[in-house]
This record gives structure tokens, sequence and C-alpha cells, in this order.
């Protein structure tokens, strides 16, 4: 009696272990998995795409080369989101100082279509002069975006003709063009400084 | 009858009479901006906005809203300005994945003692279809409106495109 009791007890323990397991590769690998999330940009050195900057010269990843990069990318249409980066990026570089001068700034536009040359300069030239802005044609763009793992969409709106969701994280790379890592949207101050310090001392860094 | 009535007790009636007519023409002519119970308690402080470029962006204003009251408010998803043909509050959202998305928020509820802040981040006041230029050094004035059918005025500073709050 005491027997079946433990068979029953141990089946029923396997089965639970069996469903645990099934559903756990149904949610990570099988039909029920989610799109993978917040995909590493590739190096910058794997990069391959030609834009204009908002002084009208030729730009590409190879530019970032030599020195560490912080890359970002939103359009100038946006009220909120790119506005706030923006000003909490020159505020980072206020606090980085003489050091923002080893350092890239880059925004890049998702939206080429409104985000012209003139309408980057502009724009930038509100914030910290070490900002950059980039800008191209929409198939350029679209590598640039994929390069880095950005995702962005048009979504069209009743009063404005549209705005754009887009990825509001901040990129840094080192001087090597080794992807260092992410600065989230409106991340405090004394978060983000040391993770572009830390971009700043990985000029050695590899490109893994 | 007059004479029978000493003067402090005469002051006494006048004081009387006085008060009960301020009452009275209180009663009968509300000042429309004060007579809500609820949005009657609200204080709005460090309202600002960052200047647009040009008039085709939309633009955006912040600050913050307290209930001072012992009662819940609502405040009402669409508020009004001159300066924009429409204007809404809109949540910034940032997805998992670190994709950013604007939402209307609708009505907002604020609780007796609360406040709630539309700050760079979160919430906004977002201005569409601008109607004139949003230049720095001028101001602008914005409407709020409750449930109770309040009404709160402030008068927005616009301060430059790279402002980071109130007091930059």
């Amino acid at each position: 009696m005491q027997r079946r009791a433990v068979l029953k007890y141990g089946a029923a323990g396997l089965c639970a272990l069996g469903l645990t397991l099934f559903a756990g590769w149904w949610r990570v690998d099988g039909p029920g998995a989610v799109e993978p999330v917040a995909q590493r940009p590739a190096p910058l050195t794997e990069m391959e795409f030609r834009l204009t900057d908002h002084e009208g010269s030729a730009v590409g990843p190879d530019s970032l080369i030599g020195r560490a990069s912080l890359v970002f990318f939103g359009f100038t249409f946006c009220p909120d989101v790119c506005p706030t980066t923006l000003s909490d990026i020159s505020g980072w570089l206020d606090d980085l100082g003489a050091d923002t001068k080893r350092l890239n700034v880059v925004f890049i536009t998702i939206d080429p279509d409104r985000d012209t040359v003139e309408a980057m300069a502009d724009y930038v030239g509100y914030f910290h002069p070490a900002i950059r802005g980039w800008t191209g044609s929409d198939d350029e763009i679209a590598r640039a975006a994929g390069a880095f793992r950005v995702r962005y969409e048009k979504v069209p709106t009743d009063t404005e003709n549209y705005t754009m969701n887009h990825t509001a994280t901040v990129f840094t790379f080192a001087a090597s063009g080794a992807f260092v890592g992410t600065i989230d949207y409106h991340e405090p101050r004394e978060f983000a400084v040391p993770k572009i310090r830390r971009a700043l001392e990985k000029e050695t860094g590899d490109t893994t | 009858m007059s004479k029978a009535v000493p003067t402090t007790v005469k002051d006494k009636i006048m004081k009387r009479l006085i008060f009960s007519a301020i009452t009275i023409c209180t009663a009968l002519f509300p000042v429309p901006e004060t007579a809500f119970a609820g949005s009657d308690d609200v204080v709005v402080e460090s309202p600002w906005a960052r200047a647009a470029i040009g008039t085709t962006r939309p633009g955006a204003a912040y600050l913050i809203i307290h209930n001072t009251g012992d009662e819940a408010v609502t405040l009402m998803g669409d508020i009004a300005t001159p300066l924009a043909m429409t204007a809404q509050i809109h949540q910034t959202r940032i997805s998992a994945d670190g994709v950013s998305s604007m939402v209307p928020v609708g009505e907002i509820l604020i609780a007796p003692g609360h406040s709630i802040a539309l700050e760079p981040g979160g919430m906004h006041a977002m201005l569409m279809m601008l109607q004139g230029p949003m230049k720095e050094g001028e101001t602008f004035p914005l409407t709020l409106t409750f449930e109770d059918g309040g009404k709160i005025a402030v008068e927005v500073p616009i301060l430059g495109v790279a402002a980071r709050g109130p007091d930059n």
C-alpha cells in the first residue's frame, strides 16, 4: 500500500516536471517564444551604411573608429523623448568636460523624409556642440538601424501627419568599434556618465 | 431705534450685514473658476515648455498638478491652448526592448493629497498643429479641465529647445 503511494507521488512528480519542462521549451524555443528582446548591435567594423552628417559630409560606421562613440536614434519631430535624450546627453557631456573631445556623439534620424540635412543642422544646433546629426536615404537608414538592432515604425496620427515609434536606447562603442553597452532612455546621470567613461577607457576593446 | 443701540453693537450688526451681503453675492454670482468642489483645491506648479523649431513640429509642455483637497479629482485628457489646434496629455512608454511610443493618457484620477507630474520621461502635454511659433522667452496660456467642470488656466513659460526642467 505504501509502495503504491510512493509510486503514485513519484509519477505525479515526474508528470509535473515534464509539464514544467514542456512549458519552458514552449515559451523559450517553441511556438510560444516571444520576440528576442534587446539584441546587441554589431561591432562598428562589421556595419555598412553611408549617410550624410548635418554639415553635408559623407559619413559611415568607419567615421567612428578611432574614438569611443555614443550613438542613438530619433527624429526631430519628436516632442518629448528626443529632446529629453539630447538634453540628457548634453548634460552628460558637460560632466565629462575635456573627455568629450575623445568621443563621437551621433544622433541618427529614423525619419529621413522630414529630417533633411538642413533640418538636422537646425535641430542639433540647440544641443551640445559635440552632437552630430546623421541622415540619409530610406534604404541607408534602414541598413544603419538594422546593424544597431534598432526598431522603428511610422505611426499615423489624427492630427499630425505621423509620428515614429523607435528604439530610444543610447549605444556606447569603444574606439576599436567594439560594442560596449547601452544607456537606457532617461537614465540618471550618475549611471550614464560612468558608462560613457567605461567606453572611453576601453580604447583597445576587442571586437566581439 | 438707532439711539438705543450702543455703537459697538451697531458695528457688530454692520459687520454681519456686510458678511451676509458677501455670502449672498458669492452664492448668486459664483466666480466660474473657483466654484467647483474638487478642482477648487487643485494647485498647478512649475509649468514650462520647450521652444519648438518652426510650427510644423509638435510642442510639449510640463507641469505639476497637486490635489490639496480631501476629495479625488479627475483631470480630463484634453486640454486647451490657443497655441495649438489640439492638445492632449500623452504618456511616453518604453517597451522591454527599448522602443519608445506615445499614447494619449485619457482621464487621470488624482487622489486627495496626491499630485501628478507631467515631466520629461513620463507624461507631457502634447501640443499638436501649432497655430504660431513657440519662441523661447515667451509664454502661452494652457487650460486644464476637470471632470467636475472646473478649469484651471496657467501661463506657461517657453524655455530653450534643450531645457531639462522648469529651472533650465
